[in-house]
């Protein structure tokens, strides 16, 4: 993305974005195809899809064979750029050292953010999901419901483009007809555990996922998405067109360069930036949000990381998108360290991420199978919705609220590590070693529990009083808790893992001396760090309001993950687009009103 | 049985022992030479980085330098040829440079790779010990038999064995001369929609496509 020099910028923009992922990313979007100026500040550095993806690379031509390292936590392919769980200049802290009580912060220093190498899960929260506290006294209600919501679901899904299947499921909300792409084929392993999970009641159906199956019709679509605005009608449908459809190769960790996948980068950006309407500085390491005297926020001061020089822009509007944590630290850094936003003291509160717990299992059913290309869409094909609600109901679970299992491919592209787990090799060596390998490539599925964590007094983020960053700026001490209802989740998923491989014949590789309970992964694992800055109806005990807008600072909004109240088992990125855009189209008749 | 099979066959025990000793000693880390860098530069042997270029072919040793000796290059290449050798399954080790891999891979200043290391460079002095002291010659340099006879003597359970097996399988099968051997079969673009497991595939696993 082409971006300008702090010298460039002008004097005072309608909205500031901080963070180009996408609650940044959708921001933009909405707003200067609706005519506002907006300058978007990242803190990586720009990125060149087109350029930089490396498509078709495979192991042969990375070190390590593209194999996972501390610098790439991923794979050399994936596409997170200076990111990861670890970022140099910028640490952060644990208050505690047990490990199980300790948060993994995943940061992604580029343009686009996570956006470039995430899963392209799209799912929609349903309609318990904004009202959990109302069903069974835990945690928080949104001050939103699914049908406040429902409109920008349909209009994200039609912008970036989502395949999959309405299967009329509780609480697994359908979308319109003719919104959703048609889903792929499933693969071997997919197919393999639908069937035999269906014998224990477990549903398997097509996940949706953020990948065009189908060329776009933005003639179509473009429309739909901006009536009364042929302008940004135009730019639109030049976008989609400009989109193809995936072509079953190179899986989306690594970006798409034809765009076929969504990322921020390929599809937020590009008809932002064709307004006119939208200036980029990358490397804008952002330390606060300036406030005025009259109490609003009158734009951000950052650390222009090129020069090690603090700048300051302006904006009749700030929004903050730069992922829950860094949102929460920016609110907490703000006004040189007292913080804004926070009259309810909960900014920083209730930070969630996902319950994991995860097995893969060996089926014999599925050694020396005909080789075939078994790639895919480049991530999930099929998945299982949440399937117990009426025993959680009738109180037989000890547990509230659900997880789904997503299934992974079995024969991807061997990158560094040996494609069968060694054991399968024991005392072989030869011919003998390579008939082994081609027996068992492929008869392993991963299965994955992807799982609602309940907000948490004890999980929380805060400044550390004495760590700073490398230009000066407190940094993030995190607290991480789970409970029982997230550990009693993880314990279900091991056993359903169980059922279903020896259903299928096969096997789960799990030593049954561990306990299941342990499986749960670390806190921010998973990659769905939300809250921190909760949206409630009432300001006193929450952060936001239905809007996105702080309670306390009406122009100051904050669109990434931290304003969610909960955190269903539904993975967050496309509720965190629809709540942006639906709080895009409230600025902009705010605007209009003259209340900007 | 004739002198020569005499000569070949190893004497079990001791070889296992021998072996076994490897397992648990303590290994080199970091090679010398490297070690001496980092003192002196201590930004002169890191990783490629939270910003390398992805969309390139890099050569083995190109990020940062190979650490294997002639001995233990040596040794490497036979021990891996052993391993995965040229047959109807695909081509041999040495064809799609499984040692260098290897060398890149107990070279790499990561935990996990200085982990392989302590078990990978001991392990092949020690073959090439045991060859010399039973052969009178280094694993590389003895006979087919010979070199099945230590192989044979090490597949009994040897953690170097097992080690050397999962990196040399990683860089084997990373290599898309190797993908029919093992039958990955993707990395291809195809037009339309994507067709899913053939006919064959589906009856041989015993499903059905549910998908239209």
């Amino acid at each position: 993305m082409p971006t300008i020099p702090i010298s460039k910028a002008k004097s005072e923009y309608d909205v500031v974005i901080v963070g180009s992922g996408a609650g940044g990313g959708q921001m933009a979007y909405t707003l200067t195809l609706a005519g506002l100026k907006c300058l978007m500040l990242e803190a990586g550095r720009s990125y060149d899809v087109a350029k930089e993806t490396p498509m078709f690379q495979t192991g042969k031509d990375a070190p390590l064979g593209g194999s996972s390292t501390p610098d790439k936590n991923f794979g050399f392919f994936d596409a997170t750029i200076d990111g990861g769980w670890q970022v140099p200049d910028e640490p952060y802290t644990q208050a505690s050292d047990k490990a199980e009580e300790q948060f993994m912060w995943w940061r992604a220093r580029m343009m686009g953010g996570r956006t470039n190498h995430w899963g392209r899960i799209s799912l929609r929260n349903g309609p318990y999901d904004f009202k959990p506290y109302s069903r069974d006294g835990l945690g928080f209600d949104w001050p939103i419901s699914y049908d406040d919501l429902e409109p920008y679901y349909t209009k994200v899904e039609k912008l970036i483009g989502v395949y999959g299947t309405n299967e009329g499921m509780e609480n697994t909300p359908d979308s319109p007809k003719g919104v959703l792409q048609p889903p792929p084929k499933g693969r071997i392993g997919d197919l393999m555990i639908q069937k035999h999970a269906k014998k224990l009641g477990v549903p398997v159906v097509p996940i949706h996922r953020a990948v065009l199956t189908e060329p776009q019709d933005g003639k179509k679509l473009a429309p739909e998405l901006h009536p009364d605005n042929p302008k940004a009608q135009k730019i639109v449908e030049k976008s989609m067109s400009s989109r193809a459809a995936c072509f079953w190769a190179t899986d989306c960790g690594r970006g798409c360069s034809i765009r076929a996948n969504y990322q921020s980068t390929t599809v937020h950006l590009p008809p932002a930036e064709a307004t006119g309407n939208l200036d980029i500085i990358a490397n804008a390491h952002v330390r606060e949000v300036i406030v005025g005297k009259d109490g609003k926020a009158k734009g951000v001061l950052f650390i222009d990381k090129t020069t090690g020089k603090e700048e300051r822009v302006k904006g009749k509007a700030v929004v903050l998108a730069a992922s829950s944590g860094e949102t929460v630290r920016i609110l907490l850094n703000s006004a040189s360290g007292d913080g804004i936003a926070n009259s309810s003291g909960l900014v920083g509160k209730y930070i969630m991420d996902t319950v994991g717990s995860d097995m893969s299992g060996q089926i014999p059913a599925l050694e020396n199978l005909p080789a075939h290309n078994d790639d895919g869409a480049g991530g999930c094909h099929f998945y299982s919705p949440w399937w117990l609600y009426k025993e959680q109901k009738a109180g037989k679970m000890d547990f509230a609220r659900g997880y789904h299992i997503e299934i992974s491919g079995t024969r991807s592209m061997p990158k560094g590590n040996s494609p069968v787990p060694t054991q399968y090799f024991q005392g072989l060596y030869g011919t003998k070693l390579k008939e082994a390998a081609r027996r068992y490539y492929g008869s392993f599925v991963h299965v994955a529990c992807r799982g609602e964590m309940i907000p948490n007094e004890g999980s929380f983020a805060e400044l550390d009083s004495e760590v700073k960053d490398k230009w000066g700026i407190p940094v993030m001490k995190w607290h991480w808790k789970w409970s029982e209802h997230e550990t009693n989740m993880a314990v279900h998923a091991q056993k359903t893992f169980s059922e279903i491989f020896e259903s299928a014949g096969g096997k789960g590789l799990f030593d049954p001396k561990q306990d299941a309970r342990k499986t749960i992964l670390k806190g921010g694992q998973v990659i769905h760090e939300v809250g921190g800055a909760i949206m409630g109806a009432d300001g006193r005990k929450s952060v936001c309001n239905e809007w996105n807008q702080t309670w306390d600072i009406k122009n100051l909004l904050l669109c990434d993950g931290s304003p969610f109240a909960s955190n269903a088992d539904k993975n967050p990125t496309e509720t965190i687009m629809a709540l942006a855009w639906r709080a895009a189209d409230h600025l902009i008749e705010e605007a209009r009103k003259g209340n900007l | 049985m004739n002198s020569q099979d005499q000569e070949n066959r190893l004497p079990r025990r001791r070889v296992l022992q021998w072996f076994a000793a490897v397992a648990t000693a303590e290994g080199l880390s970091i090679p010398a030479a490297i070690a001496q860098e980092i003192k002196t530069n201590p930004t002169a042997v890191t990783g490629y980085g939270q910003d390398p270029v992805m969309a390139k072919t890099y050569e083995r040793g190109e990020v940062w330098p190979l650490t294997f000796t002639d001995p233990e290059k040596k040794a490497a290449v036979a021990l891996a040829e052993m391993l995965f050798p040229k047959d109807d399954l695909g081509p041999a080790a040495s064809e799609v440079r499984v040692a260098d891999f290897i060398d890149e891979w107990v070279s790499a200043p990561y935990p996990r790779q200085q982990g392989d290391r302590k078990a990978i460079i001991p392990g092949l002095k020690t073959l090439d010990e045991e060859c010399r002291k039973h052969f009178q010659k280094n694993f590389a340099d003895a006979s087919e038999e010979q070199k099945k006879a230590a192989c044979d003597e090490m597949a009994k359970g040897n953690h170097f064995f097992n080690v050397f097996t999962g990196i040399a399988s990683g860089a084997y099968y990373s290599d898309p001369k190797c993908w029919k051997a093992l039958g990955y079969a993707g990395n291809v673009p195809i037009g339309g929609p994507f067709p899913g497991p053939p006919e064959e595939v589906l009856k041989q696993a015993g499903v059905e496509q549910t998908v239209e």
